[in-house]
């Protein structure tokens, strides 16, 4: 049996048509709030139930609760605040206000409630910094001086060109039982594949039904992967590699928040709502810089038996000469000088020089496709 | 706004409050109410995963089948 729902039910804060018909025809009278990319697909996360049980914007009560103590009010597992500001109130708390993404109203929002907060309470409770060169401590500066709480219900789609590999939970859900996965293992991911990445997805699906990939498309750093280029790869070593009704590639949209432990928690969370029951967590998972230790994620499920999702940790895999394969640090009794680590920004720097990686870094299919791409990286 | 999470007082008898204790030196618990906290969350979480599957309706269930087959998930 799939997981739960985070919070028991997948929530769906999608209007009837006509509903939406009506409240669209009405859109200039409802107070308007102008919300960037990474809100816009926050709410869509909402509407579709990828945070459920979230059915809106957090209210102060759940802000500090989430803060302080990593859960909802009402006690249930919640490590990162998923929060919309204002930077002045041009409206009342009690109103319904339509918010707009690029002139586009995405969704209507009762506020409930309208709040200050300290933002660097803020970033030392979730990011354990107040580092402004942390990319996540950073936005919560930018933030406004309000934060609005309040229930969504969607009105239109954040537009997405990948919209036919980006599955919501109630479609992973149907698609893992017409399988007949009882067991699922997610692999989160933000690069196109190495093969250090396949040993430690295979060696996850040797022990449950299914592998599901679910890359995170969105906002990327200068020389990160292009999303088209991540999927494509993806989809050829699909198509080499692994067992044809025990692997699936659907993509999420999600704007990376780089807070380590509290965010693996989170990550987590999101899997089990598209009905995954293991979830494999990596090294220095959500990490940026030096700002967490490589295993600290590993550690912070320990704070959660109630999580309802397994975590999975398999170590980091690397080359061993001697061993001659993949292998990790628990099984390999050779020392150091035998083993290569596969490194993410090695790789991407042989591709930019146009030297194809050996075969044990990268399968020579995946390095083609990658190479197909004029432009494969982000500029 | 809260400033702080709410607690409530439950009794235990002394003689399992006093084996707690004892059972959590030395271990990452720093108080017995951290230990139970701990181990009845543990308890209702497995008791609701056991708790019955959310059902989709039938047409439900056939519109998402479409979708998917449409996109190449199933045959």
């Amino acid at each position: 049996m799939v997981s739960k729902p985070h919070g028991g039910k997948l929530v769906r804060r999608l209007v009837a048509e006509r509903t939406r018909e009506r409240i669209l025809s009405e859109q200039k009278e409802y107070p308007s709030v102008k919300i960037d990319h990474g809100r816009a697909i926050d709410l869509e996360n909402i509407a579709h139930g990828v945070y459920s049980p979230l059915k809106g914007f957090l209210t102060s009560d759940d802000f500090q609760s989430v803060l302080d103590h990593m859960r909802l009010s009402d006690d249930t597992p919640w490590t990162i605040p998923i929060v919309i500001d204002i930077v002045e109130k041009t409206f009342d708390e009690g109103d319904a206000v339509l918010l707009y993404y690029e002139d586009i109203p995405i969704a209507r929002m009762h506020v409930e409630e309208i709040y200050t907060y300290d933002k660097r309470e803020f970033a030392q409770k979730v990011f354990k910094t107040t580092d402004p060169n942390h990319p996540g401590v950073a936005k919560v500066y930018s933030l406004g001086k309000y934060l609005v709480g309040g229930e969504i219900e969607l009105l239109n789609e954040v537009p997405n060109p990948f919209a036919k590999y980006t599955l919501r939970p109630v479609e992973t859900r149907v698609l893992f039982k017409e399988r007949g996965w009882r067991t699922i293992v997610a692999f989160q991911t933000r690069n196109a594949p190495h093969v250090g990445h396949e040993y430690v997805q295979k060696a996850a699906l040797t022990f449950v039904d299914g592998l599901f990939i679910n890359p995170v498309l969105g906002k990327k750093k200068k020389g990160d992967y292009k999303d088209e280029v991540i999927i494509k790869a993806y989809e050829t070593l699909f198509e080499h590699y692994y067992p044809k009704n025990a692997a699936t590639l659907a993509t999420v949209r999600y704007e990376m928040r780089y807070a380590g432990p509290r965010e693996a928690i989170h990550h987590a969370i999101m899997r089990k709502n598209f009905g995954a029951t293991h979830f494999i967590v990596g090294r220095d998972h959500a990490g940026v810089g030096d700002y967490y230790g490589p295993y600290e994620a590993w550690d912070m499920f320990e704070n959660f038996p109630d999580l309802g999702i397994t975590p999975m940790f398999i170590r980091e895999a690397f080359y061993c000469r001697k061993c001659g394969g993949m292998v990790n640090a628990k099984i390999c009794p050779h020392p150091k000088e035998f083993h290569v680590r596969i490194s993410g920004t090695k790789l991407r720097k042989m591709i930019m020089a146009g030297e194809q990686p050996p075969e044990y870094m990268m399968r020579p299919e995946v390095y083609e496709v990658i190479r197909s791409f004029e432009k494969p990286f982000v500029e | 706004m809260a400033d702080e999470k709410k607690y409530t007082t439950v009794s235990i008898p002394k003689p399992l409050y006093d084996k707690i204790k004892k059972r959590i030196e030395g271990t990452g618990f720093t108080s017995v109410s951290d230990y139970v906290t701990y181990v009845l969350r543990e308890v209702l979480a497995s008791l609701e995963e056991e708790e019955k599957e959310e059902v989709f309706t039938e047409e439900e269930e056939e519109k998402v089948k479409e979708r998917l087959r449409a996109l190449g998930y199933l045959d």
